[in-house]
């Protein structure tokens, strides 16, 4: 009770130009995490430059939460590549080996099908109704390494789980930029926290 | 300034940093290893060769493939993930890759190995282009770390042809 009088006092006590000063220094943080993402959308030169794995058909290379770096380059696609992937009418991007390629001789357009090395049979069905393959225009990115993945650590296994499916969420509301109500909670105790620091 | 708050910032990004770090210099030492894989593949059998109702051709093959893949894991593999791709050109399309076998090795132990299989993807042409065609046999394999970065190769063998009329 104390601790709440205590920062009700520091409300009060600020005046406008402190106020003003730390809105604008949280201001400057999160404008530079735009930058910083928005320059390694043109690095990479892919949209997506960082993925969130989200399911589990890229085992035991990739695990669900596993972090990949994506590079998009004019290079032709070839198989083997591990790309990511959005289905037209689907927001949810699909990591998977690409597994067979057919180039045209003078387009240089490609037909491409994937397949997760975790599954039994290939991408056809997840793909749109009536779609055959994959050109390039649907891909986003090509993986090129990934993050140290879990499995190394050997925690007990119920509260191992229940970490990794926490940071598995958060990564993916990160990364699709979704906003969840969550985030309006801790943006407002962020600003609060920031506005009444005394630094 | 001496807040338990403050400190266990300091703390953190200073982890963090470090264990970025260690990731880094993990993954740079993979590029120490130099690699001296081997690999050799028969076709055995050609067991059908068709042209299917919608135009394209399929043909089904048994091989025999066979690698020494040692030399490729360091310290900093999680696994190799190997695939055998029949690759060609046609009148219409300037590269063909179809892959016609994959594996995963999780182990150096696991990494020397001889398979005798049929296909286990469907070796469909984009037309009615293979009969008597000459294609090559790649074997590609992707080493993907545990940290870092993935590096990629492969083995061309070429010679192969395919039966000039469908059984």
């Amino acid at each position: 009770m104390g601790w709440i009088g205590e920062q009700i006092d520091s409300v009060k006590s600020l005046n406008f130009r402190q106020v003003l000063t730390q809105a604008i220094n949280l201001g400057m943080i999160v404008t530079s995490a735009l930058i910083i993402w928005k320059g390694l959308m043109c690095i990479t030169g892919s949209e997506s430059p960082v993925v969130v794995v989200l399911s589990g058909s890229m085992e035991p290379g990739f695990q669900r939460g596993d972090i990949l770096f994506l590079h998009m380059s004019k290079d032709p696609i070839r198989a083997g590549e591990i790309v990511v992937f959005n289905i037209d009418g689907r927001d949810i991007p699909i990591v998977h080996r690409v597994i067979k390629v057919h180039e045209r001789q003078e387009t240089g357009e490609v037909n491409v099908l994937t397949k997760g090395d975790n599954n039994p049979g290939d991408d056809r069905p997840l793909y749109a109704q009536g779609q055959h393959w994959l050109q390039r225009h649907h891909i986003m990115g090509r993986a090129v390494g990934t993050h140290l993945s879990s499995p190394s650590f050997h925690l007990p296994d119920p509260l191992f789980l229940h970490v990794k499916n926490w940071y598995w969420y958060w990564m993916t509301a990160i990364v699709k930029g979704k906003w969840f109500f969550q985030w309006y909670i801790l943006i407002g105790a962020l600003g609060f926290l920031v506005i009444t620091s005394k630094e | 300034m001496h807040s338990f708050g403050y400190r266990a910032n300091a703390l953190l990004t200073f982890a963090i940093t470090i264990l970025a770090l260690m990731c880094g210099i993990a993954s740079f030492s993979d590029n120490f290893n130099s690699p001296s894989p081997t690999a050799q593949v028969q076709v055995l059998n050609i067991n059908w060769f068709q042209k299917k109702p919608d135009g394209d051709d399929e043909v089904s093959l048994t091989l025999n493939v066979s690698a020494n893949l040692e030399s490729l894991f360091t310290w900093n593999t999680k696994q190799v993930f190997v695939f055998l791709a029949a690759e060609y050109e046609t009148p219409k399309n300037s590269m063909n890759q179809v892959s016609l076998w994959d594996g995963i090795i999780s182990s150096k132990e696991h990494s020397k190995f001889r398979i005798h299989t049929t296909n286990k993807y469907r070796f469909v042409d984009q037309g009615s282009n293979l009969r008597g065609k000459d294609f090559n046999l790649t074997l590609h394999w992707h080493v993907m770390p545990k940290t870092g970065k993935m590096f990629v190769d492969n083995i061309v063998m070429s010679g192969f042809r395919l039966p000039k009329a469908y059984r």
